[in-house]
């Protein structure tokens, strides 16, 4: 770990003015990523903006009927908030989903979108990495590659976002509040992460000198209708090796409006317009989910050691469907 | 004996330290003027050093040396002196020996500062240029080179007997197939950490994770060249170790070369990816060729096996012994082979050798009774054998018959239906698979000692160590039930290289050992208060012999008449004793030359497998064990408890990734690195079946430590098959395996 110095911020511009002012600054959440990583140098941040006394933390109605997420509420609270429960449960249960209670208690929102990805390599500063150290190479190619990505990795970085709660944002296509020197903007959810490109070190579209202070759902839901199903290799405490959030409008047995954000499989939430468009209209049954997963994985690309994630992405798309349309789960279909 | 402590399911004597923290580790000893080491690692498999560039770390302030081959001090020559009392064979690595790196990861410097963060600040800083090597870690390239060790570290393999390949060739039914498991890696809870105390005039004292401080004592004296009375040696918890304990790391060295050089107290501890950097299960491969009669008779079993070894040490464990263990057959051939990687040295990793064997074993059997066509169960007991046909001797006892019927009545194996694929619940596919396990009973020579004083209190020690297994309890009950005390009046020491000698605590040999010396301690601590009661001539126990005596209540009496009886405390005092002590030296006795002492066990197991989505959940075990007496039902019941968990992660999660393209394990992190977690584990149900073996040792105890986790993995594989219909030979089986 190397040194650094370290100032607590008061409120929301002086910590984009510290930020901005200091080369090589962060700001510090709840630091269950961030210090992780300085411990083993993989980040080597000179300054540390500390911003968990801002006022950052509360979940409230906004006046379209949406909810705006405080960039620091806890993903616990967030979990755990009666509106969210009620009217987004998909963003429920897919931070239920990630990391350990403990884990949950202290990480924040706005954290968990930035948190960086899990590529061993990334982690090992005596290997060849892209994204931590650019021009290095990227090992995880030719190397141990379980979980990396099969859509829209390049050839200088294979590395998959691991966070849960993103791919539900993805599908109720969340608004990212950021403030920066040049003042405030929205950023979808859909530009908010980045494919790695030429440029894996940069997995958003987040300034440097900006910082998240919230983030906005709409009014919809998908209550009714919804599913996370995260696939892994243990059943805690473990990064999606694929996982799937499903959000459905439906009449009756047919669907209005579906929304099918997959995890665990490229560098950003995966999100296929074009595939969910061809559910609308039709009725829920398995011979419908099908080509719509066919179409999600089409062009997916796997490696030595994830290939198998492709076939996951699509049995898992399906099953998904089928739960949140709550269509019979034990017949082949109707 | 009318306490009756043993059997008793008594708490942990030391349970309410560990839970409030008073219960200190190695690295939790604080000193005044303590300094801290951070190890600096190698980044590649092999190679030397070319260059190292200390001086950025050294002009940190508050760093105080960076110890590195070229300064460190002069070291012993020989390789004896390296070699501990868990060395295989060969040359035990070195650390800061030389230039040379043979293996990733190699300890190559230490940093030493006023705190940890300075070290490791400073550790970073370190510049390292490599002439890099050509190396190989790849096992199955080099599989074609494996080869058979001059010396085995285990047993060495039994020539064959009967004609296996002929039997093999006429059998009516027949499996030939290959099982492997990848590396693993034990990763206790607390990570190896040395403190060592500078004592003044060359003597220190040294807290170190070990799983016995005289072997730790042993490698220092060894090493730099101390006398015995100049090293003392403690470990009183151990957060863990599970074999990773049983040779003194490499932590250990630097904190004691760091201190002797320093002339100041020293502590290094390594961190989690460190935990990647020595011994582990190693990678194994096995080919098992199977042949049954039509009525189920197992005709021939031939064993062929390669593993993982180091290039500097011929490191094997016992994995071919199950097939003479487990089964009764007349046609057997195993042989073992070595296959040595630029990797550090494999070491024991619970129940080494038996996981690895009766995992392939296990499995086989379980393919060809389908094949046969019998229940899995009623194929095992058709094969069930009473000798141990490796060394041709009965077992000392086994009740391993009372194990399947007890296990089978309460998982309610009857129901099972045999066709795989055959029961399911909605997308699940249920799978119920079994498989029996064996492990060897132990017993070595053990000192002891016993003091007790006149106020009743009465202290045994032994140098053994409680690596998390319940040693303190145990021992403190056998203590208690033989003096007839409360066992508040007991305490028990340990883990310290003053106390009298005892062996490593491995091989779940330590219930015995140390056990029977704690009793034979305890039988000549009552002769020699018959003797005092005897010294006075009025003595009502003047007469009686020491079978005549009980201690009981806190008193010695006369079994004839127990109004006949003495307080012990009255005993010391009227005999102006302050305290009585005595020691003694227990062995295995000669009769148990003549049989072979194995625990046994049979696994039962439910498995739900997503038909789909290829996940498997372990949704109930239960484990049936003929384990001897069973000293203690709480303790003895967590072993086992953790012996499943640990079998789940075998066959499901574990595995240490060998990057190639580095020759480096990658995953090595607790992230990355799976073991079971709580949502893995469903119902587990523990059944110790009656078993009495009177040749064993005197307490009639077999040990617990590894019995638990032996047929778990293969039970597992077995379910999942009759579940999917899918036979996964490849430990972890993942879900991409059987989606
Ligand atoms: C062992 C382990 C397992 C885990 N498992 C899962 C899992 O299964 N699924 C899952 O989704 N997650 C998982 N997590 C990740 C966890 O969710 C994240 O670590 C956490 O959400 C990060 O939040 P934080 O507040 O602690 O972020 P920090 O560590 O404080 O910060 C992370 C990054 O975000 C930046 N940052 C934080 N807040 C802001 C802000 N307001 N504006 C701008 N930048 C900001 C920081 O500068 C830093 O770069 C796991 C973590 C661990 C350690
Ligand atoms: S996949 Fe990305 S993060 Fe992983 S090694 Fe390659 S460049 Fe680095």
């Amino acid at each position: 770990m190397k040194p650094f110095t370290y100032t607590r911020a008061d409120d929301v511009t002086s910590a984009v003015s510290e930020v901005s002012r200091q080369e090589g600054a962060k700001v510090i959440a709840g630091g269950t990523n961030l210090l992780d990583l300085m411990k083993i140098d993989v980040m080597q941040p000179r300054h540390l903006v500390d911003i968990t006394r801002l006022a950052l933390t509360t979940i409230e109605k906004t006046a379209e009927g949406g909810l705006l997420l405080g960039a620091l509420a806890t993903n616990a609270d967030t979990a755990y908030h009666e509106q969210v429960e009620q009217r987004y449960p998909l963003l429920s249960h897919a931070i239920l989903a990630g990391a350990t209670a403990q884990l949950r208690n202290k990480a924040t929102d706005a954290g968990n979108l930035l948190q960086r990805t899990r590529c061993y390599y990334f982690y090992d500063t005596h290997t060849a990495c892209n994204k931590r150290e650019p021009g290095t190479g990227c090992s995880a190619i030719h190397g141990y590659n379980r979980n990396h990505a099969i859509l829209g990795h390049s050839e200088h970085c294979i590395a998959t976002h691991p966070s849960d709660m993103a791919v539900a944002l993805a599908a109720l296509e969340a608004r990212i509040h950021v403030t920066g020197p040049q003042g405030e903007r929205t950023i979808p959810i859909a530009d908010f992460h980045r494919l790695p490109g030429d440029t894996p070190e940069k997995d958003t579209n987040l300034a440097d000198d900006e910082i998240i202070t919230a983030i906005e759902l709409s009014p919809k839901g998908f209550a009714r209708h919804y599913t996370y199903l995260k696939n892994r290799d243990r059943a805690s405490y473990a990064f999606a090796l694929v996982s799937v959030a499903v959000g459905l409008d439906m009449e009756g047995d047919t669907i209005q409006e579906a929304r099918i954000a997959l995890g665990g499989v490229a560098h950003k939430p995966w999100r296929n317009p074009e595939a969910e468009a061809l559910l609308t209209g039709k009725k829920a049954s398995r011979e419908n989910f099908q080509p719509v997963a066919d179409a999600y994985v089409h062009g997916a690309k796997g490696f030595e050691h994830n290939s198998f994630k492709i076939e996951l992405a699509r049995r898992s798309i399906v099953r998904a469907l089928m739960q949140a349309a709550h269509v019979d789960q034990n017949s082949n279909g109707n | 004996m009318a306490t009756n402590q043993i059997g008793k399911p008594q708490n942990r004597v030391d349970g309410r330290d560990k839970v409030t923290g008073q219960a200190r580790y190695a690295a939790e000893f604080n000193v005044k003027d303590l300094a801290y080491g951070v190890v600096v690692s190698s980044a590649i498999a092999k190679g030397r050093i070319k260059e190292m560039d200390t001086s950025e770390a050294l002009r940190v302030e508050g760093v105080l040396e960076v110890f590195t081959s070229e300064n460190r001090p002069k070291l012993a020559s020989y390789d004896t002196s390296f070699q501990d009392e868990d060395a295989p064979p060969g040359s035990p690595f070195r650390p800061l020996f030389n230039r040379d790196v043979l293996f990733n990861m190699q300890p190559i410097a230490l940093v030493v500062a006023e705190t940890y963060e300075l070290a490791r600040y400073a550790a970073s800083l370190v510049k390292v240029e490599y002439e890099t090597e050509e190396y190989a870690t790849d096992f199955e390239k080099e599989r074609p080179n494996a080869y058979v060790p001059e010396e085995y570290k285990s047993t060495t393999p039994p020539d064959p007997w009967g004609k296996p390949e002929t039997a093999l060739k006429e059998a009516e039914h027949k499996v030939a197939e290959e099982y492997s498991h990848p590396s693993q890696h034990h990763n206790p809870m607390e990570m190896h950490a040395t403190t060592a105390v500078w004592e003044g005039d060359g003597r220190i004292t040294v807290y170190d994770k070990i799983q016995g401080v005289l072997n730790s004592q042993e490698y220092i004296m060894g090493v730099f060249g101390l006398a015995k009375e100049d090293v003392r040696v403690l470990s009183p918890f151990v957060g863990g170790a599970f074999g990773s304990g049983l040779r003194p790391q490499y932590q250990l060295f630097m904190a004691v070369m760091a201190t002797l050089e320093l002339k100041r107290s020293v502590r290094v501890a390594l961190t989690r990816p460190q935990m990647f950097s020595f011994g582990h299960r190693p990678k194994t491969v096995q080919q098992l060729s199977l042949g049954a009669a039509a009525d189920g008779t197992l005709e021939a079993v031939v064993h062929h096996v390669f593993a993982e070894t180091s290039r500097f040490e011929d490191y094997s464990e016992d994995v071919i012994i199950w097939p003479g263990v487990l089964y009764k057959c007349d046609n057997v051939k195993v042989s073992h082979k070595l296959v040595g990687l630029d990797v550090y040295t494999p070491l024991d990793m619970r129940a080494p050798g038996g996981t690895t064997g009766i995992y392939a074993l296990e499995c086989a059997i379980d393919e060809l009774s389908y094949k046969v066509g019998m229940d899995p169960v009623e194929f095992r007991l058709k094969n069930y054998s009473v000798r141990d046909q490796n060394e041709d001797k009965p077992f000392s006892s086994k009740e391993l018959r009372e194990c399947y019927r007890q296990g089978a009545e309460l998982f309610g194996w009857k129901d099972r239906k045999p066709q795989p694929r055959s029961m399911r619940e909605g997308h699940n596919l249920i799978g119920w698979g079994v498989a029996n396990g064996a492990w060897e009973a132990t017993q070595k020579p053990s000192g002891a000692k016993a003091v007790l004083t006149k106020e009743g209190k009465l202290t045994v020690s032994s140098a053994t160590a409680d690596i998390g297994t319940g040693t303190y309890t145990i021992m403190s009950q056998i203590a208690a039930e033989c003096m007839g005390l409360p066992i508040e009046a007991v305490e028990f020491k340990l883990g310290d290289s003053s106390l009298p000698q005892s062996p490593l605590e491995g091989g779940s040999w330590t219930a015995s050992t140390v056990g029977s010396a704690v009793k034979l301690v305890c039988e000549k601590l009552g002769e020699k208060l018959l003797e005092l009661a005897q010294e006075s001539d009025d003595s009502p126990f003047k007469e009686a012999g020491i079978e005549e005596v009980e201690f009981t209540d806190g008193q010695m009496r006369l079994k004839e008449n127990s109004s006949v009886a003495i307080p012990l405390t009255q005993l010391l005092r009227d005999n102006k004793k302050d305290n009585i002590q005595v020691e003694a030296e227990s062995k295995p006795s000669d009769e148990q030359e003549n049989y072979s002492p194995y625990s046994h066990s049979a696994v039962f197991v439910e498995v739900k497998v997503d038909e789909d989505l290829g996940t498997i959940k372990v949704t109930r075990v239960v484990t049936a064990v003929a384990g001897g007496r069973i000293l203690n039902p709480k303790t003895a019941r967590s072993q086992i408890l953790g012996g499943v968990v640990w079998g789940i992660g075998m066959a499901l999660e574990e595995e240490s990734v060998m990057d190639h393209q580095y020759g480096r394990f990658i995953n090595h992190d607790l992230a990355e690195y799976h073991v079971p977690v709580n949502a893995d584990v469903h119902d587990v149900e523990v059944i110790f079946v009656d078993e009495e073996d009177s040749i064993v040792n005197p307490l009639g105890v077999k040990g617990l430590g590894e019995i638990g986790i032996v047929s778990v993995a293969p039970a597992i594989a077995n379910a999942v098959y009759h579940a999917t219909g899918k036979r996964v030979r490849d430990l972890p089986i993942t879900l991409d395996k059987v989606m």
